[in-house]
C-alpha cells in the first residue's frame, strides 16, 4: 500500500456523498455484534457474552415479524369476507354473514394462557437471576436450573390445558351444529385457532425441548439462550392470542 | 486468503454441510438445474406457439392445456427457482458473510434446513408433470377459481396441489433464509463494518430479506386459505353460484376471487424486487470496480435501494387494473408505482454517470462481467421504461395480459436478471476455483445472449400493441387476425433458440473454466470487498466498500480491511 | 388483417383516439429516452478517463432525474384524466344495455329485449346442451323477451353499457378494436361503458387465462348502423314470445 496518495480533485467531492469521508480510524461502537458492545474491551475482537443471545432473540424477533404478517394477512381475509356478500335472485345484496358466538369456555383458556405466560416468566427471570447464575457459572450447583424447571413444567402443563380447552371448545361449537364447513364465519373461527393452535404445540415442544435442555447442557449460556427464546416465543403467542380473541369476539 | 478459501470450498463442497459456501454453492447448483428445465420448457413453448402439432419426443403432442401447463411451470421454476434462489439464497449465502467479514452465517444449522426446504419444495414441484392431468394450467399466478376447483380444467387436481405444497414449502425456506440473512447483516459484522460501510450487495440483501419477511408470509397465508378452499370445502376465494362444466359447487357461499389476487400481487409485486435488488446492488459494485471509480453518491444509492423497497409493498394494485378493482384504486396504485419509478430511474442515472469517461484503459477494458453488468443496465433501461406505460390505468387497459406484458417483464426480470447473475459468476468464480473463465467465450456468451434476447423480447411488444394476449396455445380461432402473427411468433422462436443455445457456452465455459481456467491470484479484479481479502481473525474495518481511483498507477484501490496507510 | 400486426388495429370506438393518442406520445418519449441512454452508454464507453473530469457533481444526477420526475408526473396526470373520463362514471341512464357472460370457453351476449329490462338467471338452471347456457329463468315475466347471442352487434353511435359476469372462472373480455379490456369476474357484475363509432367487425377475445380452450375464447363484435340494428334485433327476438309462461 502506498504511503502517501493524492486525492484527486473529485476525491474531495467524495466526501459529501458520505464515503471516505469519515477518518479512517474509527473507533464508535459498530451495529456489528448488536448491543452497546465496545469492542476494545474484549481481546482480539472478541464479542461480548451476551452477543450469542442477542442473535438468537433477534432471529426470533424477525421470525416473529414474519408470523404476525401471516397472520395479518389471515385477519384481512376475514374482514374482507365479513363485508362480501352476493346478490340473491331479486337482485338483493344479502350477506351470508352469521355472528357466531364463542363458546364461554375460551375466556378460561385466555386466562390459562395469560397464566403461562406469567411462569414461563418467572422461568425465565430465574434463570437470568445473577447470583444463582455465578453460582452455576463456577460450579458450584444448578440453583437456577432447580428453581426454573418447576415453573417450565407449569408452563407445559398450562399449555396443554390451553390446547385441551381449545379442542372442548371446537366440541361444543360441534355439537351445536357449527363444524369446520357450516358456515363462512364458523371455518374461520376453526382457521383461526387451528393455526394459533398449531404454533402452541410448537411452542410446547420447544419449552419440552428446553426442559430437556436445561438438563442436558453444560454451558450456562446455552441453556439461557434455549428458555429465553423459547419464552419470548410463548409470550409473542400469548400476544397474538389476544389479537385474536378480540377479533373473534368482538369483531362479530 | 482467497486462495485458501477457495481450496477448502473444493474439498468440502459436500452436500451434508453447515458450511455457508458450500451451501451456496449448493443453491447456485440448484438453480441451474431449474433454469435448465425452466428453459427446455420455453423452448417447447415457443415451438407450441408456431407449430400446435409437433410431438415432443417421448412425449407426443402437446394439447393446448399441456402448453398451459408448460407456460405456469416456466414462469414458477423461473421466478422461483431461479431468480429467487440464485442471488438470494444462492450468493445471499456464499457472499454475504464473507463481504461483512463474518465467518459464518448466525444460523449455520437453520441455513442448511432452508436449503434441503428448497430442494424439497423443488422436487414436489416437477413431481406435478408426473401425476394424473399434469402440471396445473393457471399460469403462475393461479387466479381462483380456475385453480380453486379441481373439475375447472385438467392439471387443477392432483398438479395444483402440488404446485401449492411446492409454494408453501418455499415460502417456508425462504423465510427462514431471511430470517437467517436478516441477522446476520445485522449482528455479525465484524468490527467497524458500520451500516454506510456495507457494500451495496449488503443493503440489497438486507433490504431484500425484510421484502422477503412481508412477501412470503402473506404468500404462505394465501396458500394455506386456497388449500383449504380446495380440501377443506371452505370458500375463501370461491364465490356463490358458481358452475363448473355445468356442476353447480356446493356449498360454497360468497367467496371473493379478488381476495387471492390481493393477497398474491401484494407477494407478487414485492417478489419481482425481490429478485431485481441483489442485482442492483451489484451492478453498483461492479461498475465501480471495473471503472475504478468510486460509487457515484453511496448515500443516494442505498437510499433509493430502501425507497424501492419500501414502494415495493405500495404498488401491488397495478397488476388489477382491469381486474375488477375500484377504479378510484386504481388511480392510487398507477400514483405509487410511478413514484417507484423515480428511485429506480435515479440508480439509472447514477450507473450511468458512473460510466462516462468511465473506460480505465490501466485494466482490461471490458472484462466479460462488466459486459454483463453494461448488459443488465440496457436490458433494465428497456425493460425499465416500459414499466410507466403499464402503470397508466387507461393505457394498461389495453396492453394488460397482453405481448407486451410479456416483453417487459422478459426484459427487465429475467434478462436483466440472468445478465446479473451472469455478470455474478464471472466475477466471483476466481473466489471458488481459483481460476479465472475464460475471457473469448465470455464474450462470445454475452454477444450471442445480447441479441438473442433483444431478438426474442423487443418484437413481443409489437405484437402486444397489435393486441395478442398471452397464454395462447395456439394462433389459430375464430377471429382471423390471429394467424397473422405467425412470422412474426416464428422469428422470436428462432431468436429464443439462439439466445438458449447461447448457454451452452456459458455451461462449457463453467467446466472448462473449473479446471483449465487461467490461474486469478488472490484478488484478480483488485477489489476492496472483504470477499477478496478477508483476514482469517479479528478483522477491523477502516473504511467504505468503494475506495477505487486513489492513484495513476495500479494498484489504485484500498480494501477496506487494510491498515491505514498515514500510520505506518 | 395483416398490415396491423406491427401497430394496435384501427380504433372504432368514440374514446379509443385519446388513448391512441396518449399511447403514442409515451410511446414516443420512452424510445427516445431509450435511445438516449444507450447513445450515452456507448459514448460513455468510447471515453477513456481524463481525471477530474467526470460527472460525479450533483447536478448530472439530479438535474436528469428531476426531468424524468416531471416526465412522469406528466404521464400520471394525462393518464388519470382519460382513465377518470373513462371509468369514473357509469353509463348515460339511456345507454344499451348488453350483458355479457364469460364461461368456459364461450362468450354470450344478452340484450332485455323489448321491455329493457333483463330476466332472471339461476344457476340451478345452467344447462349449455338444453340451450340455457345463462341459466334464465324462463317462468320470469322479464325473461321472455330476452335475447341470447354468441356474437356482439352494436348500432354505432350509441353508448352501450355491458354488464360483464362470468358464471366458472375468471375470464378477460377484451375487444383491441374498443380499446376495451375488463376481467369477468365470478360472483360480481362489472360494468362498463364506451361508444363504438365505426361499423365494421371486430374481434372479442379472452384474455385472461382460463383453462384449456383459453386461446379459443373468440368471438366478433359487430358494429352497424342502427338499422340494421333494430333489423337484427327483430329478426332474433324469440319467435315463441309469451308461450312458456
Ligand atoms: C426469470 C424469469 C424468466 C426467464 C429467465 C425466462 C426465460 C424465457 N422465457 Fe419466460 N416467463 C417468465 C419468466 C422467465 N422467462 C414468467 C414469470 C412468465 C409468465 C408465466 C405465466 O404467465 O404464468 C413467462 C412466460 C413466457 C412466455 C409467455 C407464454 C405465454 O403467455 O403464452 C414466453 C413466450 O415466449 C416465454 C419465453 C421465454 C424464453 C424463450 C426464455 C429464454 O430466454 C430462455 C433462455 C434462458 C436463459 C437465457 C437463462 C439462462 C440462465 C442461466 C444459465 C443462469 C445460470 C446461472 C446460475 C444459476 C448461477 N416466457
Ligand atoms: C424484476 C422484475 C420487475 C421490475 C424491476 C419491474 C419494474 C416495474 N414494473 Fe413490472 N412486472 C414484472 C417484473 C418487474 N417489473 C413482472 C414479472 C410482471 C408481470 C407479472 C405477470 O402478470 O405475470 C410485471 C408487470 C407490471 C405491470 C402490470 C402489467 C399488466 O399485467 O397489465 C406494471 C403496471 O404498472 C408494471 C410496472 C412496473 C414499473 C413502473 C416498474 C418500475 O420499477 C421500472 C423503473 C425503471 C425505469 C423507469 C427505467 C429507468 C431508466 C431510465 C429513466 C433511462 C434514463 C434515460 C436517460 C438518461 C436518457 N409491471
Ligand atoms: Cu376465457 Cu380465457
Ligand atoms: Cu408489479
Amino acid at each position: 500500500m502506498p504511503a502517501t496518495f493524492s486525492r484527486t480533485p473529485t476525491d474531495i467531492e467524495r466526501k459529501d456523498t458520505g464515503i471516505g469521508g469519515k477518518p479512517p480510524v474509527d473507533r464508535r461502537p459498530t451495529g456489528g455484534g448488536g448491543g452497546d458492545d465496545n469492542w476494545d474491551n474484549h481481546p482480539s475482537g472478541r464479542r461480548g457474552p451476551r452477543e450469542l443471545l442477542t442473535r438468537y432473540r433477534l432471529g426470533l424477533s424477525c421470525a416473529l415479524a414474519g408470523d404476525l404478517i401471516f397472520f395479518i394477512a389471515l385477519v384481512s381475509a376475514f374482514f374482507v369476507h365479513q363485508t362480501a356478500g352476493h346478490f340473491d335472485l331479486r337482485e338483493n345484496y344479502v350477506s351470508d354473514w352469521h355472528p357466531l358466538t364463542i363458546p364461554p369456555i375460551l375466556w378460561i383458556n385466555t386466562a390459562v394462557l395469560l397464566l403461562s405466560s406469567l411462569t414461563i416468566e418467572i422461568a425465565r427471570r430465574h434463570l437470568f437471576h445473577e447470583v444463582d447464575v455465578m453460582e452455576e457459572w463456577l460450579g458450584l450447583g444448578r440453583p437456577a436450573v432447580r428453581r426454573a424447571a418447576p415453573w417450565l413444567i407449569a408452563t407445559v402443563a398450562l399449555g396443554s390445558l390451553f390446547l385441551a380447552g381449545q379442542w372442548i371448545a371446537w366440541s361444543q361449537l360441534a355439537s351445536e351444529g357449527l363444524t369446520f364447513t357450516t358456515t363462512q364465519n364458523s371455518h374461520f373461527f376453526y382457521l383461526i385457532t387451528a393455526t394459533h393452535g398449531i404454533h402452541l404445540v410448537l411452542g410446547i415442544l420447544a419449552l419440552g425441548i428446553a426442559l430437556c435442555a436445561l438438563f442436558l447442557l453444560r454451558r450456562v449460556q446455552m441453556r439461557q439462550i434455549v428458555v429465553d427464546v423459547a419464552a419470548w416465543y410463548w409470550h409473542a403467542m400469548g400476544i397474538f392470542w389476544i389479537f385474536l380473541f378480540v377479533l373473534l369476539t368482538c369483531f362479530q | 486468503m482467497s486462495q485458501i478459501m477457495h481450496k477448502k470450498v473444493a474439498r468440502r463442497s459436500k452436500i451434508f454441510t453447515t458450511d455457508h459456501r458450500s451451501i451456496g454453492i449448493n443453491y447456485l447448483l440448484l438453480s441451474l438445474v431449474a433454469v435448465a428445465i425452466g428453459t427446455i420448457l420455453s423452448l417447447f413453448m415457443r415451438i407450441h406457439i408456431i407449430a400446435p402439432g409437433w410431438k415432443i419426443p417421448f412425449w407426443g403432442v402437446v394439447p393446448p392445456e399441456g402448453y398451459l401447463a408448460l407456460v405456469t411451470m416456466h414462469g414458477t421454476l423461473m421466478v422461483f427457482f431461479v431468480l429467487t434462489t440464485a442471488p438470494v439464497s444462492g450468493f445471499g449465502s456464499l457472499i454475504l458473510p464473507t463481504q461483512i467479514g463474518a465467518r459464518r452465517m448466525a444460523f449455520p444449522l437453520l441455513n442448511a434446513l432452508s436449503f434441503w426446504l428448497t430442494t424439497l419444495s423443488l422436487a414436489v414441484l416437477l413431481a406435478a408433470f408426473f401425476v394424473i392431468g399434469g402440471a396445473p394450467i393457471s399460469g403462475w399466478t393461479n387466479y381462483p377459481p380456475l385453480s380453486a376447483i379441481a373439475a375447472a380444467g385438467p392439471g387443477q387436481a392432483a398438479g395444483m396441489d402440488l404446485w401449492l405444497v411446492s409454494i408453501g414449502v418455499f415460502c417456508l425456506a425462504s423465510i427462514l433464509g431471511a430470517v437467517n440473512q436478516l441477522t446476520t447483516i445485522i449482528a455479525k459484522r465484524c468490527q467497524g463494518m458500520m451500516l454506510m460501510r456495507m457494500p451495496l450487495t449488503v443493503w440489497s440483501w438486507l433490504v431484500t430479506a425484510i421484502l422477503i419477511l412481508f412477501a412470503f408470509s402473506i404468500l404462505l397465508a394465501a396458500v394455506v386459505l386456497l388449500f383449504s378452499d380446495r380440501h377443506l370445502a371452505t370458500s375463501f376465494f370461491i364465490p356463490s353460484g358458481e358452475v363448473i362444466n355445468g356442476l353447480a359447487i356446493d356449498p360454497h357461499a360468497n367467496g371473493s376471487p379478488m381476495l387471492w389476487l390481493h393477497l398474491f400481487w401484494f407477494f407478487g409485486h414485492p417478489e419481482v424486487y425481490i429478485a431485481i435488488l441483489p442485482a442492483m446492488g451489484l451492478t453498483s459494485s461492479l461498475l465501480a470496480n471495473f471503472t475504478r471509480k468510486p460509487v457515484f453518491g453511496y448515500r443516494f444509492m442505498v437510499t433509493t435501494t430502501l425507497l424501492i423497497g419500501f414502494f415495493g409493498l405500495l404498488v401491488w394494485g397495478h397488476h388489477m387494473f382491469v381486474s375488477g378493482m375500484n377504479p378510484y384504486a386504481g388511480t392510487a396504485f398507477a400514483l405509487t408505482t410511478m413514484a417507484i419509478a423515480i428511485p429506480s430511474s435515479g440508480k439509472v442515472l447514477g450507473w450511468l454517470a458512473m460510466l462516462w469517461r468511465g473506460r480505465d484503459s490501466r485494466v482490461h477494458p471490458l472484462p466479460t462481467p462488466m459486459l454483463f453488468t453494461l448488459g443488465f443496465l440496457s436490458f433494465f433501461i428497456a425493460g425499465g421504461l416500459t414499466g410507466p406505460i403499464l402503470a397508466q390505468p387507461v393505457l394498461d387497459a389495453y396492453l394488460h395480459n397482453t405481448y407486451f406484458v410479456v416483453a417487459h417483464f422478459h426484459l427487465i426480470m429475467a434478462m436483466a436478471g440472468v445478465f446479473s447473475l451472469f455478470a455474478a459468476v464471472y466475477y466471483w468464480f476466481p473466489l471458488l476455483t481459483g481460476r479465472l473463465m475464460n475471457e473469448r467465450l465470455g464474450k462470445w456468451h454475452f454477444w450471442l445472449s445480447l441479441i438473442g434476447a433483444y431478438g426474442t423480447f423487443f418484437p413481443m411488444h409489437f405484437a402486444g400493441l397489435a393486441g395478442l394476449p398471452r397464454h395462447y396455445a395456439q394462433l389459430t380461432g375464430s377471429t382471423s387476425t390471429l394467424a397473422s402473427f405467425l412470422p412474426l411468433q416464428t422469428g422470436i422462436t428462432h431468436t429464443a433458440f439462439l439466445l438458449a443455445g447461447a448457454q451452452l457456452l456459458f455451461l462449457i465455459n463453467l467446466f472448462w473454466s473449473a479446471h483449465r481456467g487461467q490461474s486469478a491470484g488472490n484478488n484478480p479484479w483488485l477489489a476492496t470487498t472483504l470477499e477478496w481479502a478477508a483476514p482469517a481473525e479479528g478483522c477491523i474495518v477502516r473504511r467504505g466498500p468503494y475506495e477505487y481511483g486513489f492513484h495513476r498507477n495500479l494498484p489504485d484501490f484500498i480494501p477496506q480491511c487494510a491498515e491505514d496507510p498515514e500510520q505506518e | 388483417m395483416t398490415d396491423h400486426i406491427w401497430w394496435m388495429p384501427p380504433n372504432g370506438a368514440l374514446h379509443g383516439a385519446a388513448i391512441d393518442h396518449l399511447m403514442w406520445w409515451n410511446l414516443t418519449a420512452l424510445t427516445t429516452l431509450f435511445l438516449l441512454a444507450h447513445i450515452f452508454l456507448i459514448a460513455a464507453l468510447f471515453r477513456t478517463r481524463k481525471s477530474g473530469n467526470d460527472l460525479s457533481q450533483l447536478r448530472w444526477k439530479f438535474l436528469p432525474l428531476a426531468g424524468l420526475t416531471l416526465l412522469y408526473a406528466w404521464m400520471a396526470i394525462s393518464a388519470q384524466k382519460l382513465w377518470a373520463t373513462i371509468r369514473f362514471q357509469g353509463a348515460a341512464p339511456n345507454a344499451l344495455q348488453v350483458e355479457i357472460t364469460g364461461e368456459q370457453f364461450q362468450w354470450y351476449f344478452r340484450y332485455p329485449g323489448a321491455d329493457a329490462t333483463f330476466g332472471l338467471t339461476r344457476p340451478e338452471l345452467i344447462n349449455a346442451p338444453a340451450g340455457n347456457p345463462l341459466g334464465v329463468d324462463r317462468t320470469d315475466e322479464h325473461s321472455a323477451d330476452d335475447i341470447i347471442s354468441s356474437i356482439l352487434i352494436l348500432p354505432a353511435g350509441h353508448e352501450v353499457d355491458l354488464g360483464i359476469r362470468s358464471i366458472d372462472v375468471i375470464h378477460g373480455f377484451f375487444i383491441p378494436g374498443m380499446r376495451v379490456k375488463q376481467n369477468a369476474v365470478p360472483g360480481m357484475e362489472m360494468h362498463i361503458h364506451f361508444t363504438p363509432d365505426t361499423p365494421g367487425d371486430y374481434p372479442i377475445l379472452c384474455s385472461q387465462v382460463c383453462g384449456s380452450g383459453h386461446a379459443r375464447m373468440q368471438t366478433h363484435l359487430q358494429v352497424v348502423s342502427e338499422n340494421e340494428y333494430e333489423i337484427w334485433l327483430k329478426k332474433h327476438a324469440p319467435e315463441h314470445l309469451g308461450a312458456t309462461k
